[in-house]
């Protein structure tokens, strides 16, 4: 295995009296895609969220490229630009342009000048399929659309990793491939990726493993083929019968 | 009424009216939207700074804060904003129109908060933006645009508010209004002159705020 560029040490987050990640251990090394599934409440999105320190936690250690989050402030903003995140609701800054969405990030948190964001905003927008769009409004864009523009804009800040919270979970069924083809190509040319997805075409397609959560805790980590044929876990036998059975 | 508008300078009172709707309500808004920066940034003292400006100005009566500017500030602590008594009078009435409406237009802006969905403001930090480069950039922009018509509301009251200004003897329009019906008679045309030319003032603003607020109003 490479050198993790993620690493989890013995996190503990409660909310209130909720012990929503027990004793997380993970490391994810660089060019590695991790695929999250679990049942609902299992804290996959709280997982997600405690590594780029969206939410805190209490006990444990999170790394990122070796470097310790730090606590709230100027250097904690500076570390989660190397994090990319994308939400299930796109999130995009609703009164800005499609463009201004992309070089916001840039302009502002890396200083980059406007004409040279602009370009690579540009080109970004180019590469996921909306650049005839960069002038619009998000409300302007469809979903899938929308999606597409909010990974682009990820990528603009050239993060280490991007973070997907369940990213084709709020679409149209005709829109889900868009989103997942743009990802499986993210992840053909090495980004490291951790995405929370029951989609298991994606997971067969494009990770190299599946981590399993069940209240709280990872249950299990397998090959993606080798978890979604022969769980070890009675856990996760119940959850993907009833998975595949829907 | 033609003797009215003949012997005073109702225009110039309006005018002056104006003047003080017109910096008090900048400084409302620059004041206010610091207050509600702080009402809502992660810092905890800051937050309690907030909402104690919020609470001590939206509950000390106007008029109140007016008397002790000038017999209080000016007078026994010493502290004049001009030495001629008017300009004295007028700068003072700008501070306090502006400190207390500022609580005001806090509110309003806080209600525009509220319209901005969270995720604006997680996406917003977890591309890098600092919690000011986030209420800069993401948050107030949208806030301002949500809160078009509390803060019209704001901006109505304020000018009818101007009113009071007059107890510390600015010549404002109601300032004039006394003294016309100290002069004349307090017939009802006096009081009609006035009425009007604060409907005047304000009535189209009504207007063009509820316009804006549709116009400005974020899709999403
Ligand atoms: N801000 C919060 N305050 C209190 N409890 C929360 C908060 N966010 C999440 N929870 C609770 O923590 C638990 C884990 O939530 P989380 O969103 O991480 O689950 P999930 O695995 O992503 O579920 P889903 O598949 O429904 O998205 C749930 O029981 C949820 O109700
Ligand atoms: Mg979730």
């Amino acid at each position: 295995m490479t050198e993790p560029l993620v690493v989890l040490k013995d996190v503990n987050k409660h909310f209130g009296d909720l012990h929503v990640l027990r004793d997380i251990n993970l490391s994810i090394g660089a060019g590695e895609v991790v695929v999250v599934i679990g049942p609902s409440g299992s804290g996959k999105s709280t997982l997600c969220r405690t590594i780029n320190r969206l939410e805190t936690f209490e006990t444990g250690s999170i790394t990122i490229d070796g470097k310790t989050l730090p606590e709230e402030g100027k250097e904690l903003a500076q570390l989660r630009a190397d994090v990319g995140m994308v939400f299930q609701s796109f999130n995009l800054f609703a009164h800005k342009t499609i463009l201004d969405n992309v070089t916001l990030g840039p302009i502002k948190a890396r200083k980059t000048p406007k004409a040279q964001a602009e370009k690579r905003a540009m080109e970004l927008l180019e590469r996921v399929g909306v650049a005839h769009q960069a002038q619009k409004f998000p409300a302007q864009l469809s979903g899938g659309q929308q999606q597409r523009v909010a990974i682009a804009r990820s990528l603009a800040m050239d993060p280490k990793v991007m973070l997907f919270d369940e990213p084709t979970s709020a679409l149209d069924p005709e829109m889900i491939n868009e989103v997942l083809d743009v990802m499986v190509e993210l992840a053909k040319e090495g980004m490291t990726m951790v995405v929370v997805t029951h989609e298991m075409g994606f997971a067969r397609k494009a990770a190299n493993r599946v981590v399993f959560m069940a209240d709280g805790q990872i249950v299990e980590e397998q090959a993606p083929e080798a978890f979604f044929t022969a769980p070890k876990s009675d856990r996760a036998k119940d959850f993907l019968g009833k998975i595949l059975t829907h | 009424m033609g003797d009215i508008l003949g012997s005073y300078d109702v225009l110039g009172a309006f005018w002056l009216t104006i003047r003080l709707a017109f910096f008090g309500a900048l400084g409302a808004l620059v004041l206010g939207t610091v207050v509600a920066v702080m009402r809502v940034s992660p810092v905890a003292v800051l937050r309690l700074l907030g909402t104690s400006y919020v609470n001590v100005f939206r509950n000390v009566p106007l008029t109140l804060m007016m008397v002790l500017s000038v017999l209080g500030v000016t007078y026994i602590m010493g502290l004049p904003l001009s030495q001629d008594v008017q300009q004295n009078a007028i700068r003072w009435a700008i501070v306090v129109l502006s400190v207390y409406h500022a609580a005001f237009v806090c509110e309003a802006l806080r209600s525009g908060v509220n319209t901005v969905p969270a995720g604006q403001a997680e996406a917003a930090r977890a591309v890098g933006l600092t919690f000011g480069q986030s209420m800069v950039n993401v948050i107030l922009p949208q806030a301002f645009r949500g809160s078009v018509a509390p803060l019209g509301s704001v901006l109505i009251a304020l000018i009818k508010n101007t009113t009071v200004a007059a107890v510390i003897g600015t010549a404002d329009a109601a300032g004039l209004m006394q003294e016309v019906i100290e002069n004349e008679t307090g017939s009802f045309s006096v009081f009609a002159i006035f009425a009007i030319g604060f409907v005047i003032l304000t009535l189209p603003l009504g207007l063009l705020f509820t316009h804006l607020s549709r116009r400005l109003a974020v899709k999403r």
